[in-house]
């Protein structure tokens, strides 16, 4: 497992300008959105002209990564060593983020013009730039308080962005949110401080040379797990999640949903693959939680009353769909198909769910927006208003839903054939109902949607644009689906 | 030379179309009937290309590289080909009636949009070269008919769309686990393999079978056999257009074609008659077939009647494929053409009778043969071949299959034949009678539930036309069957081309 994460050395040193590169992938948003503090954009362009070196820059790193297939920055610091490396799956979600950000960023100033001003609007760009700063490094880092410093610098954003919106109900969450972070990083430091007590070792490619299966391991690992599971709102610690989103801004909702909850899943992932590569009962637990996830989130979402409570109750459904892989991809006696498949899966799922569900709630926030109405009951008779913003999220679900032609339905078919491959079952059966349980609660909402008898509502246009870049996104899930075999390959890369 | 294009622009012409459609102004009528007739006039051009070079033994392929060794795959053969001719000949009719049927309603962007994609989907289920391909489009499919179904947005037509999403979105989660399966074991997914799944028998007997049941079973749902066919009937309160084009064309006939793919280009002939499948397929076929013109009977409105025919007669196409012989094949791929014109001609009627005079119930339409006497005319032509009178073209298919029969030495299907036959007659009958032979409001007696002068004509020239040229071509298919390009003579040649493998 540990090549797949590229945590090996690297025999390629990196260009001087892809340490230019670097250093604007890491340290532009951070600026651009702390110069966007002080000069609030009114218009799309000015944020449309700060995404381009960010995007440019990234797309660099993609070409150097295609032709090196890993690279490793490595510095040394008063006998402290901080190493970046960059494989294909840290690429990918590099880029993932950067576009996902700068469809956020660029949805912001639509959405700011036509809601109420708010006295701290202004400080959402800083915090945007933020999450995608840490996120960035969360990808980049190799050593364990790289990684947490990028995890809490993320988290400690994202319970900022969601206080922004400034309602009672937005506070009440948002300190929730705010209390299980700091207790989820709490437990992830706890592990951390177990690790280099008894190893000595920060560094993930020097630990899982000295690291033994043990008591300490397993103590460690249980402690991470923990944190870490708090923070990805992993069933059944998501109990914070529906309520967050349920007064937050679109933008925000969208960037949290679809990148802030995975990167704590990355890390757990790459954390548990180094501390327990044999283990055979912890990845079955999280794999049954997330059978758990599949059929409480969705029937959760099936009796969502309210439209963000639906969309944000399934991201809990479809963070069950990638528990369910862990058993393919950590512990013993997995054969090398079956991994392969699942490892290609588990990526492919994650990264059309982050496109979809952030097309999707940018489709509800406009539907929101437009009708002033946020429950199902009152968005009925959609259809005939505002086809386009329906029409993106029809689009969306399918994604979710994991039907053709989109990542959900190709990540299925991997995952699906891994599960066959290894004879699992349950996993099989909870992959197949989740389907038939995410059909259910997106054709709820759409059945209110054709209602031809509604009243008509109050009708707020949109700023232009922000139907498009929803459409975008969702479009973008269905590419990613069709065309999947070159991100894959990217996965697979450095394999050698 | 390899014309990779051809199926590819084929599909994309109306997905283009959808998608124009979708970014016009509710508003753009005329537009949007050009947009509509010249996708599908390009449409026809493409597949009529495509069935020249499968004539000259050269099939038009694409494909690339989805993931692994699963590769998106469209290609022209001569039974995907057959099925192409049909959706699109029948889309550009339904196209022209749609657009009379709807004129002035509202919703009608969404309507054309999605019906498009609609047709998209059908052509790509036709041309698709593997079961990924083929799953891609049939979920497609189910998706984009889900708006049509729904279309007026009453709360009659909304439960309709929960059961049909119930019954089909089922069926496509135990399809794929079917095809994920047979993939995980074999590997094999393509229609154009040759070697077919016959190294498979000795060792996964059982295992072949139960995924045999599992892809039929997902096809069987679309293709409405009896215990999977609940959501067809209810599926009736969608507007005429949408009836005719579920029933003869596009979701109904995607299913049929599914299990004639499984049976003919996956699983082969021999194999399936190796494994036993074909005498059950038949049996529940026969099941289907009879239950069908039971129910049918017994309904006292025209468009669930005409529903209840369709659940009966697709089952011939699935009786065909299992009677192992080269006439039964023969039998069920010219049915599938048939039917589909047979069909899509009584919906139409059906639609324009609805519009023009308000009839929906049987017993409304005393008599109409004089008030409208062009479509009662194409009615009755739909309704006899629906029968199995000569010289309309389901006599043909009825002929071969009983033939087939016999040469399997099933004689109980004949019997099932002939019984089905006169339970038609006993359904259809009473209708032409009615409509010719009865005093009706046309001769002063009583009123019409809700008459509209629509046209010049009897009716609108929009809503007859198309009804009366597919009873035109239904007439001829069975008139003119011996000649080349008649839907016989291209059945023929895809049974040989299936038996001489």
């Amino acid at each position: 497992m540990m090549w797949r994460f590229g945590l090996v050395e690297s025999t390629f040193a990196p260009m001087l300008t892809s340490h230019w590169a670097l250093a604007a992938v890491l340290c532009l948003p951070l600026l651009f959105g702390a110069l966007a503090a002080i000069f609030p954009p009114k218009r799309m362009w000015p944020v449309a002209l700060a995404c381009v070196p960010i995007l440019v820059a990234g797309l660099y790193l993609l070409i150097d990564t295609l032709q090196a297939d890993l690279l490793r920055w490595q510095w040394e610091f008063s006998g402290v060593s901080i190493a970046f490396r960059l494989n294909g799956l840290s690429i990918l979600l590099l880029l993932l983020t950067q576009w996902l950000g700068a469809a956020a960023a660029l949805y912001t100033p639509g959405l700011l013009r036509i809601s109420e001003p708010e006295r701290f609007a202004r400080w959402l760009w800083p915090l945007i730039g933020t999450v995608i700063s840490a996120l960035s490094l969360a990808w980049l880092a190799t050593d364990l308080l790289t990684l947490y410093i990028a995890l809490e610098m993320m988290g400690l954003a994202a319970v900022a962005m969601l206080l922004l919106s400034g309602k009672v109900a937005a506070l009440q969450a948002g300190m929730r949110y705010l209390l299980l972070t700091l207790v989820g990083s709490l437990a992830y430091l706890l592990g951390v401080a177990l690790v280099v007590g008894y190893w000595g070792q920060l560094d993930l490619a020097g630990l899982a040379q000295v690291m033994e299966p043990g008591p300490v391991a397993w103590m460690a690992a249980a402690l991470m797990g923990a944190g870490l599971a708090l923070k990805a709102a992993l069933f059944p610690l998501h109990g914070w999640l529906s309520p967050v989103h349920a007064s937050a801004w679109t933008p925000v909702s969208a960037l949290h949903a679809g990148l802030v909850v995975k990167a704590s899943l990355f890390v757990l992932l790459q954390l548990w693959s180094l501390l327990l590569p044999d283990t055979f009962w912890a990845p079955r637990l999280i794999a049954w939680m997330g059978m758990l996830a599949i059929v409480w989130g969705g029937l959760i979402a099936w009796r969502a009353e309210s439209l963000k409570t639906l969309v944000a109750s399934s991201t809990v459904a479809q963070l069950g769909y990638l528990m369910v892989v862990f058993p393919l991809l950590i512990g013993p006696d997995i054969s090398p198909l079956a991994r392969a498949l699942a490892w290609e899966g588990f990526w492919l799922q994650l990264m059309g769910h982050a496109l979809a569900k952030a097309a999707m709630f940018m489709a509800a926030g406009n539907l929101i927006l437009a009708t002033g109405e946020t429950t199902l009951k009152g968005l009925a008779g959609t259809s005939r208003r505002l086809p386009l913003s329906l029409l993106v999220f029809g689009v969306a679900s399918v994604t979710l839903m994991g039907l053709p032609p989109s990542a959900g339905f190709t990540a299925k078919w991997l995952l699906l054939h891994a599960m066959v491959v290894s004879q699992q079952w349950l996993a099989v059966a909870a992959l197949l109902v989740g389907t038939l349980l995410t059909a259910a609660y997106i054709f709820r909402f759409f059945r209110y949607s054709f209602m031809e008898t509604a009243p008509r509502q109050r009708y707020q246009p949109l700023a232009p644009g922000m139907d498009m870049i929803a459409l975008c996104l969702a479009l973008a899930a269905f590419v990613l689906g069709l065309l999947a075999h070159f991100p894959l390959e990217l996965l697979q890369g450095g394999s050698a | 030379m390899n014309a990779a294009w051809l199926p590819l622009t084929a599909i994309a012409a109306s997905l283009l179309a959808a998608v124009i459609i979708f970014t016009l102004p509710e508003d753009a009528r005329r537009l949007r009937t050009s947009i509509n007739l010249l996708a599908a006039v390009i449409k026809i051009t493409l597949v009529a290309l495509m069935v020249g070079r499968v004539v000259q033994g050269d099939e038009a392929i694409f494909s690339f590289q989805i993931v692994g060794n699963i590769d998106f795959v469209l290609r022209a053969d001569a039974l995907g080909v057959m099925f192409a001719g049909l959706s699109s000949v029948l889309w550009l009719c339904t196209t022209v009636y749609a657009i009379g049927y709807l004129e002035g309603t509202a919703n009608r962007k969404r309507f054309f949009g999605f019906f498009s994609l609609c047709v998209a989907s059908t052509l790509g289920i036709a041309l698709a070269g593997n079961l990924f391909t083929f799953l891609i489009f049939y979920e497609m499919l189910t998706l984009s008919t889900y708006p049509l179904v729904v279309h007026s947005g009453t709360d009659k037509a909304l439960k309709a769309g929960r059961v049909y999403l119930r019954y089909t979105l089922t069926a496509g989660v135990v399809l794929l686990f079917g095809v994920v399966l047979l993939y995980s074991f074999t590997g094999e997914h393509s229609f154009a393999s040759e070697r077919g799944l016959g190294d498979y028998l000795g060792d996964h007997r059982a295992l072949l079978t139960f995924i045999f049941a599992l892809l039929v079973g997902g096809f069987a749902v679309k293709a409405a056999m009896v215990p999977l066919h609940g959501w067809l009937p209810r599926a009736m309160v969608a507007p005429a257009p949408v009836s005719a084009l579920l029933h003869a064309v596009a979701v109904v006939k995607a299913g049929a074609f599914g299990i004639l793919r499984i049976i003919y280009d996956l699983y082969g002939i021999e194999l399936s008659v190796e494994l036993g499948v074909t005498t059950a397929l038949a049996v529940a076929a026969c099941i289907t077939i009879i239950y069908g013109s039971l129910r049918a009977i017994a309904q006292q409105e025209l468009k669930p009647r005409l529903a209840f025919s369709t659940i009966s007669q697709v089952s011939y196409i699935v009786l065909g494929v299992s009677l192992f012989g080269p006439f039964g094949t023969i039998g069920a791929l010219a049915h599938l053409l048939h039917q589909g014109l047979m069909k899509v001609t009584l919906f139409f009627c059906a639609g324009i009778y609805a519009e023009e005079l308000g009839i929906h119930c049987i017993d409304e339409m005393n008599g109409a043969g004089k008030r409208m006497p062009l479509t009662s005319l194409a009615f009755t032509i739909g309704a006899l071949g629906m029968i199995g009178l000569p010289p309309v073209a389901g006599f043909i298919t009825k002929w071969y299959l009983g033939i087939g029969a016999i040469q399997a030495e099933m004689y109980w299907v004949v019997a099932v034949l002939v019984a089905s036959s006169t339970l038609n007659a006993i359904y259809f009958l009473p209708i032409v009678h009615r409509l010719w032979f009865r005093v009706g409001p046309a001769h002063g007696h009583g009123t019409w539930p809700n008459e509209q002068r629509l046209g010049r004509l009897e009716t609108h020239g929009w809503l007859l036309w198309p009804a009366v040229f597919t009873a035109f071509i239904s007439l001829a298919a069975g008139l003119l069957a011996g000649l080349p390009f008649s839907p016989l003579d291209w059945a023929t040649r895809v049974a040989v081309g299936e038996y001489l493998q």
